[in-house]
């Protein structure tokens, strides 16, 4: 039987296949120099695609569909527009790359993985999870490595697959011990089931660090963190930014629906791992960041020290420690997306990632330099922008579910955090060109860029300000999880 | 609801920045015309706020109330009472004349280029963002809002220090001082965290609201823990010994008008956020500390004068009486009584006042002489009297001389200390001896003494904005020491509600 209900539940993923159908008929047709328009076929066509949603397929009350596979709820449907909003923007972002924008199978490939990202954020069964996580994965190895030319790309895309493979093996075989000791695959049935079997604690433990192996690497914690610096530095830009942002993303929702709902019970256990997980990568990802002169490479350990301060939410295991990291994911998606944005803006001007050559930025092209400004202050947890209010959102969790020294230590890294994105603007606003002529070296934005960085700009600023709406969307979502 | 008078006064300055950042980066003078006019609309409006409080009422005025996020209790809830509305004129002033020096003067025959010349635009659209950092935080009633304004005030400021400061130390100084600053609010902000939940815990009612924070009874043990980093987190913005060390580094590196920024008014930002939110939340935490901050403040008052004594560079020297004179804020903070505390708040707006006239007429003279070294300067009075009358003013009041408003705020400073702890008023009023020593020495040497020759025909006199500047804040220095009734009874309003907090004390 095929209820409205449950064609409104994968509506989305729908439009999306739809749009991808298109640009695979189109594509062909148009001439060579012309395909970077499918780039703004994709933007249109995601943001299309999320309009139709929000307008006619908002979930109501939560409802297991396609026999428990997927559940129709507010968690899931708040991380599918977050990821959609992602991947418009890195349409965008790709369209003036060189070597990536000009082909439509990068398109393709993106749309492919913001897919298994919606059903990721959706799925109530493990065998369900394990293909959306594998639906996901498979083409953002292939953007990793889409450069064949550049060894660097190519590396990175090996890279990638090596360690993708290996952890995503290491979870398939966590599931399927879960399934062996339960007898289910439903993530919704498996804490009954813990609750009225004999399972020993060392056993679920077991399992549990198995999970652990593959969605830290997705989510990029410590110690599951080394393939990030190579892949983002190597892949294409605009890829970096949706791997560090949508995908990480996409492995917090999982995160979040399968240990609050699956292991409740032995929640001490594993908030206690998380917690320790938690303050190593703060630490280690903010440390590591210190010394980095490569814009791509201080982003990648940041996005990792990023990873720890969002887990804070989820050792919280409370409502609000849900909802916190719900609005934490929000902000920095927007956040580092309009980061990695202006790095590729920027680098394909003056074809360098080195921090050094940001100098004179704010001569060059002051609009841009005002929105680097937003997006590294956010980064940094100022105020007015998004990063601010989330870190409070994620402390105020800690702080209420106990974990005052988890805060200590996340407040002790932001510290470190500020130093060195202060340092990257330092570059952008005081320092100048060798010659000081930068009236003569100005960085011209073109119109893709130019719409996708204010976008997402004035999203920063609009969550960091005006956070009300997005805190209740991902209040909802939370109350899902309870 | 009456009319939002709060709000637009705290985002005056931030639409002016939204605006400034739109204009075309060449049009400089027109960029400038629009700071000089938000400016002065927001000292008109922070005046008229000043002198509409209804002192008879009391309590919080001028109410506005907006739920925010109502889910964690949040709203923007401001009001002034009797300790914010002088800060609240103070920081209307200190932008004004801060935007009057800024303008600045530019003289190829002379090598003068004084005021901010390099990308005008970009400092005004920080400066103001501070701005509204600083209103917002001074007539917030919302812990959290107090805190997203608190680092709103913070951050621009290491753009601009580091990027029109003083080339030598900027990059330091600038790090430096965020990083202090950064610290010093993260440490308040868990304070701040475990205050709400258990407040809330407490009284089923989770709020940021800071009027419902003061009737949630924290327990002694609690409120002994908890003032200490809720306290002293925000007092590092107030330059408390010993973590006053990033104050004179980032006053002496800041261009003139943010110097002025910084010691006029963050500085007040940091004692008063203390205040609010360290003694008015946790009343028995204050009275359990109060020998420590009254021990850190003496110290302060003494060894902050005695440093500057030895200084030689002239920004040096009054940074470092900066950290002196918030000293006695602090000293009068540690009292907790009527005296001490009126006496401090008075002291938050004179030394703001007295301090940015100083920063002012100092960086004139650098600006025309390359020097701050005083051995180095001399004869200035010949060329730039009016200057020379204003810091003169400055140095009186500084020295708490009668008939000014340094000895409004100082004497009562005294009067609550002596009844507190009489052997810490006698070793800081040592201080009023050192400050008088170094402030005659300088007025002696920089502006009297003969002019070395170097200088000879370089240092040109100040400009007409520079004058309205230096009038405006002399104006209000005698004005309050020869009135007090202008200032003390309203700044009591405020003490009283303080004290009742701290139970009648």
């Amino acid at each position: 039987m095929f209820t409205q209900t449950m064609f409104l539940s994968i509506l989305p993923e729908i439009l999306i296949l739809v749009l991808g159908v298109i640009i695979l008929i189109v594509e062909p047709f148009w001439k060579e120099e012309k395909r970077r328009n499918v780039g703004w076929l994709t933007a249109g066509g995601l943001l299309a695609a999320m309009l139709v949603s929000l307008l006619f397929a908002r979930p109501g009350a939560p409802e297991m569909v396609f026999g428990g596979m997927l559940r129709f709820d507010w968690l899931g449907f708040f991380f599918k527009m977050l990821f959609m909003f992602a991947a418009a923007a890195t349409a965008l972002l790709l369209m003036d790359h060189e070597k990536a924008g000009y082909r439509g199978e990068a398109y393709l490939l993106l749309l492919a993985s913001v897919l298994g990202m919606d059903l990721m954020a959706a799925s109530a069964d493990l065998v369900m999870l394990y293909l959306a996580i594998e639906t996901t994965s498979i083409p953002l190895y292939v953007l990793a490595g889409f450069i064949v030319a550049d060894d660097r790309s190519t590396e990175a895309g090996l890279k990638y697959l090596l360690f993708g493979a290996m952890t995503s093996a290491i979870m398939l075989y966590g599931f399927s011990l879960l399934f062996g000791f339960t007898g289910t695959t439903s993530t919704y049935k498996l804490a009954e089931m813990f609750a009225a079997g004999q399972v020993s604690l060392l056993t679920v433990l077991g399992v549990i660090f198995l999970l652990i192996v593959g969605l830290g690497f997705k989510v990029s914690l410590v110690p599951f963190h080394f393939w990030a610096p190579d892949v983002y530095e190597g892949s294409p830009t605009p890829v970096a930014g949706f791997l560090s942002t949508a995908s990480k993303a996409a492995g917090f929702a999982v995160v979040v629906r399968l240990f609050f709902i699956a292991f409740p019970g032995f929640a001490p256990a594993w908030t206690m791992i998380f917690a320790v997980l938690a303050a190593v990568t703060m630490t280690v990802g903010n440390l590591l960041a210190l010394s980095q002169t490569n814009i791509k490479r201080l982003l990648a350990y940041s996005s990792i020290s990023h990873a720890g301060y969002a887990l804070i939410g989820v050792v919280a295991f409370s409502p609000l420690g849900a909802a916190s990291v719900i609005f934490y994911l929000a902000a920095y998606i927007a956040t580092n997306l309009l980061a990695f944005g202006i790095v590729m803006a920027v680098s394909r001007v003056i074809g360098s990632d080195d921090i050094k050559d940001y100098s004179g930025l704010s001569r060059r092209n002051p609009g841009l330099a005002l929105m680097m400004l937003a997006a590294f202050l956010s980064l940094a947890g100022m105020p007015p922008f998004g990063g601010f209010v989330a870190k409070i959102f994620v402390f105020a969790a800690g702080v209420q579910s106990g974990y005052v020294w988890l805060v200590i230590v996340g407040i002790l890294n932001s510290i470190i955090g500020v130093y060195y994105y202060l340092n990257v603007l330092k570059y952008v606003y005081l320092y100048r060109m060798p010659n000081e002529d930068e009236e003569n070296h100005p960085i011209l934005l073109t119109r893709p860029y130019m719409i996708a960085l204010v976008i997402l700009a004035l999203g920063v600023i609009l969550i960091g300000t005006v956070f009300a709406p997005w805190f209740s969307w991902s209040d909802a979502g939370a109350l899902n999880l309870f | 609801m009456n009319f939002p008078i709060l709000s637009i006064i705290t985002f005056t300055p931030m639409a002016a920045a939204l605006i400034i950042l739109m204009m075309p980066a060449q049009r400089k003078t027109e960029v400038r015309a629009t700071a000089l006019a938000a400016a002065t609309f927001a000292l008109l409006l922070s005046l008229w706020v000043y002198f509409n409080y209804d002192k008879g009422l009391a309590g919080y005025q001028f109410v506005e109330r907006y739920n925010w996020l109502p889910a964690l209790g949040i709203s923007l809830h401001f009001g002034v009472d009797g300790m914010s509305a002088p800060l609240v004129l103070l920081t209307g002033v200190v932008m004004f004349t801060g935007v009057l020096i800024s303008w600045g003067a530019y003289d190829e025959h002379h090598h003068l280029s004084a005021g901010i010349q390099d990308r005008p635009r970009e400092f005004f659209a920080f400066l103001f963002l501070l701005a509204s950092g600083v209103f917002g935080v001074f007539v917030s009633l919302d812990l959290f809002m107090l805190l997203f304004f608190y680092e709103i005030a913070v951050f621009p400021m290491y753009l601009l220090i580091v990027i029109w400061g003083w080339v030598q130390t900027r990059e330091y100084a600038a790090m430096k001082l965020t990083l202090y600053l950064f610290i010093g609010s993260v440490i308040s902000l868990v304070g701040v965290l475990v205050m709400y939940w258990t407040a809330g815990r407490a009284t089923g009612i989770y709020t940021f609201d800071m009027l419902q924070l003061e009737k949630a009874g924290f327990s002694g043990a609690f409120q002994n823990l908890w003032f200490l980093p809720v306290f002293f987190g925000f007092a590092i913005l107030g330059g408390i010994w010993p973590f006053h060390n990033w104050s004179p580094d980032g006053h002496v590196a800041a261009p003139t008008a943010v110097s002025m920024f910084h010691a006029g008014v963050l500085m007040k930002l940091g004692a008063f956020a203390a205040l609010r939110v360290g003694i008015m939340l946790l009343p028995e935490g204050a009275k359990h500390w109060s020998w420590l901050i009254m021990l850190f403040a003496g110290v302060a008052v003494v060894y902050g004068a005695y440093i500057a004594f030895v200084q030689m560079d002239l920004k040096y020297m009054i940074g470092f009486s900066s950290v002196s004179h918030m000293g006695l804020v602090m000293l009068g903070f540690s009292t907790l009584n009527k005296a001490g505390l009126t006496g401090a708040g008075v002291q938050m707006f004179s030394h703001g006042i007295m301090t940015a006239l100083f920063f002012a007429i100092t960086g004139m003279i650098y600006d025309r002489s390359h020097t701050r070294q005083i051995p180095e300067l001399g004869g200035i009075s010949k060329v730039m009297p009016f200057a020379t009358i204003g810091f003169i003013i400055g140095g009186l009041v500084s020295m708490g001389m009668p008939g000014f408003s340094g000895f409004v705020a100082e004497f009562p400073i005294f009067m609550g200390v002596w009844g507190a702890q009489w052997l810490v008023a006698v070793i800081a009023s040592i201080s009023i001896v050192i400050t008088a020593a170094y402030i005659m020495r300088n007025i002696r040497q920089v502006f009297f003494a003969p002019m070395p020759e170097k200088l000879e025909g370089h240092i040109t006199d100040i400009t007409m904005l520079d004058r309205v500047a230096i009038a405006t804040l002399c104006a209000l220095m005698i004005l309050i020491g020869l009135f007090p009734s202008l200032m003390v009874p309203l700044v009591s309003t405020g003490v009283d509600n303080i004290l009742r907090l701290l139970g009648g004390a």
